[in-house]
């Protein structure tokens, strides 16, 4: 999307496209554009986290610009492809940087090519919203780096609030040999202390293992066991909640918030029954209460991308929608793209309201979230209910 | 304790009926090409995905199994008649190669045909778990063990009764002689593919309803399912079985016993230590022909 001068005579020319592009004719044209920058995944392993983070940038800007834009100026994406490739990611993050000359940057998929990138913006000074998972993004802070996602570790303190509510302090850790799966069990195993939680079961399993009940068995026959919690990512979570049932352990399960969608009701089917698990508000917007102050966000957004594109909205878009919005606020604060009054405008974000849910950054928080961005679901009936 | 033990033998049996019948399907090819046809778990693949869509049209098991074996077949003996037999004369490493391409064009055929979701295959008949001694099996195991015993029956009656069973036979033994006798050894290379797709595609339709599928799910059972066939001896029926079974109930119990993070490992190492000593594989024919 490039909104040159030529293109603009070119558009006049022709009444129907002129029509399409009504927008760009407006007086607002004279000046610069807002640069926003960006470098994503939408190709190769990770493209299912670039593919609804780039089509999202795009609506999202081109909804912007249709509305005006922001202080009377263009928003103009450039975005890259860097195929979940951290070298790649670099590459492009320095054309952003030096050819491109972008105002901020909103990018990186993955946390691989979140970090490969850290150096070069903390070098430009240039502010960087990444949209990837990993607490050692912004731990510790980076003068300029920022994130929009929800971390492993606030899933696992979801699930152990919810556990000491209901006064189970004992439990069985299940998870799988995958990337997700391993990062989410070492999250759990850091942060269980400080919650009274005593992990007295740890058992894995392949994430192409069609069987798990030698798991679960060993797990039903430690003593004491008050409750399990799999960490988990693709059909494993499924059979584990199905093997469960099986064997018939009587204690709740836990499942992650990898698997926080209607296909693992379906894959699961009646056995998912009763499990629990921590979801972003995105998952069950329609199932959010009227009263709930993140339902319009997010119900918004969900009717916005499902009419564009088709198919289903996920939490990774949705993270690409808070940190373009996040960046747009911060340079209305600002009145302007001076990188340093961004950035500290950036940091300064407090009560938005974004589909991953309340962010109040502040110098020693680049994230910002609070473990409101999850909550704790059941399924009951074959569908997701909100627990109180 | 044996409670405990009995949980683990059968689901170590159930998930061995599942190496076993991939292992076959290993052999079959095996026998009478010498190639080992690395596409054998896209054949899973293939009859899981291909049940499952016929199901969600509106096809009772009845009519959807059969038709999907029948999918699978097609597949195989399209296999043979454009991949393998233009490549007649090429050397086994070519041929296995081929069969590698094949797998990864199938699976990608397969995103095309279906999609990259996983899918869930409701039960043959309930899934209320029986209780025997204390464990639990799903009525779905029965039917993989089931089904797979059925299976080795068919087959031992197959190829040591019926004119055709028995040309395959003799083409593994020798193939010279067999042609020497009249027999159409690409004919038996033909139908060889057919059938281990066939035998492929009952593994998936049977286990789909346990672990759902995708268009990827052929790969770890392949690679599985080819551990058993090594373990048992390659070309042998009754070590694709044996192997199987012990592949399997060897993942449960070291997964029970020992550690489930070096479950796939301790069965890995039992098939290497297994080969160290009989490099034939438990049942493989013993002789300096073959490797």
């Amino acid at each position: 999307m490039k909104f040159t001068q030529a293109g603009y005579r070119f558009k006049l020319g022709l009444a129907a496209a002129a029509a399409a592009f009504a927008l760009v004719a407006g007086p607002a044209v004279a000046q610069q554009p807002i640069k926003i920058g960006a470098f994503l995944s939408v190709t190769g392993g990770a493209a299912f986290l670039g593919d609804p983070e780039q089509k999202t940038l795009e609506l999202y800007v081109g909804k912007i610009n249709d509305a005006g834009g922001v202080l009377g100026r263009k928003l103009q994406l450039v975005a890259y492809d860097s195929a979940g490739d951290a070298e790649k990611a670099r590459t492009f993050a320095k054309r952003l940087i030096e050819q491109d000359k972008v105002d901020v940057i909103v990018g990186g998929s993955t946390t691989g090519e979140t970090m490969a990138v850290v150096p070069l913006v903390e070098a430009a000074q240039i502010p960087f919203i990444s949209l990837a998972g990993a607490v050692v993004i912004i731990e510790p802070v980076k003068k300029w780096v920022f994130k929009t996602p929800h971390t492993d570790r606030m899933a696992c303190e979801k699930i152990f609030v919810d556990m000491q509510a209901r006064k189970l302090s004992k439990i069985a850790l299940i998870s799988g040999n995958g990337g997700f799966d391993k990062s989410m069990r070492a999250q759990c195993l850091g942060v269980a202390k400080k919650y009274g939680i005593d992990v007295i079961a740890d058992e894995t399993y392949g994430d192409k293992d069609t069987d798990m009940t030698a798991q679960l068995t060993k797990i039903k026959n430690t003593a004491g066991v008050q409750a399990v919690l799999n960490a988990g990512f693709g059909a494993g979570p499924a059979i584990v909640t199905k093997n469960y049932r099986q064997i018939a352990i009587s204690v709740p399960l836990y499942q992650s918030h990898g698997v926080a969608s209607k296909a693992f009701i379906k894959l699961a089917g009646a056995a998912a029954e009763g499990v629990r698990l921590p979801a972003a508000a995105l998952l069950i917007a329609d199932n959010l209460p009227a009263s709930d102050p993140q339902r319009s966000v997010v119900v918004n957004y969900e009717k916005e991308y499902e009419s564009h594109f088709k198919s289903d909205v996920s939490t990774f878009g949705g993270h690409a929608y808070d940190g373009l919005m996040i960046a747009v606020d911060a340079i209305k604060k600002a009145g302007g793209t001076d990188k340093a009054k961004v950035r500290d405008a950036i940091e300064a974000t407090h009560g938005y309201m974004g589909t991953g849910g309340l962010v109040n950054m502040s110098a020693t928080d680049h994230l910002g979230l609070d473990l409101t961005a999850f909550r704790m679901l059941e399924v009951k009936g074959g569908d997701w209910t909100l627990v109180k | 304790m044996s409670a405990q033990f009995m949980q683990y033998l059968l689901t170590g049996i159930t998930v061995g009926a599942i190496y076993a019948l991939v292992a076959l399907g290993f052999s079959i090819i095996f026998n009478a090409s010498d190639v080992i046809n690395f596409a054998q778990g896209e054949f899973v693949m293939i009859g899981g995905m291909a049940t499952m869509s016929l199901i969600a049209a509106g096809l009772p098991y009845g009519l959807a199994i059969p038709l999907a074996v029948a999918a699978a077949a097609l597949v195989g003996l399209a296999l043979e008649k454009f991949a393998v037999e233009p490549a007649r004369g090429a050397s086994v490493v070519t041929l296995i190669i081929i069969t590698i391409g094949a797998s990864i064009f199938l699976r990608g055929l397969a995103t095309l045909v279906w999609d990259k979701n996983l899918h869930a295959v409701r039960p043959f008949t309930g899934d209320a778990p029986i209780a025997i001694a204390g464990a639990t099996i799903l009525p779905q195991s029965l039917w993989v063990i089931g089904v797979t015993l059925a299976i080795v029956l068919a087959l031992s009656w197959f190829f040591g009764r019926t004119l055709l069973g028995k040309a395959m036979l003799a083409t593994s033994h020798n193939r010279l002689a067999a042609q020497l006798v009249g027999i159409n050894v690409r004919m038996v290379l033909f139908m060889s593919f057919g059938l281990s797709a066939a035998l492929g595609a009952v593994a998936g339709i049977l286990i789909a309803p346990i672990t759902t599928t995708s268009y990827d799910v052929g790969v770890m059972l392949g690679l599985k399912g080819f551990a058993a066939a090594i373990l048992g001896g390659l070309g042998s029926g009754l070590g694709a079985v044996v192997g199987g079974i012990v592949l399997g109930v060897a993942e449960t119990m070291s997964a029970g016993y020992v550690s489930s993070a070096y479950k796939d490992a301790i069965a890995f190492v039992i098939m290497l230590a297994v080969l160290f000593f009989l490099p034939s594989g438990l049942f493989g024919k013993r002789g300096g022909d073959r490797v």
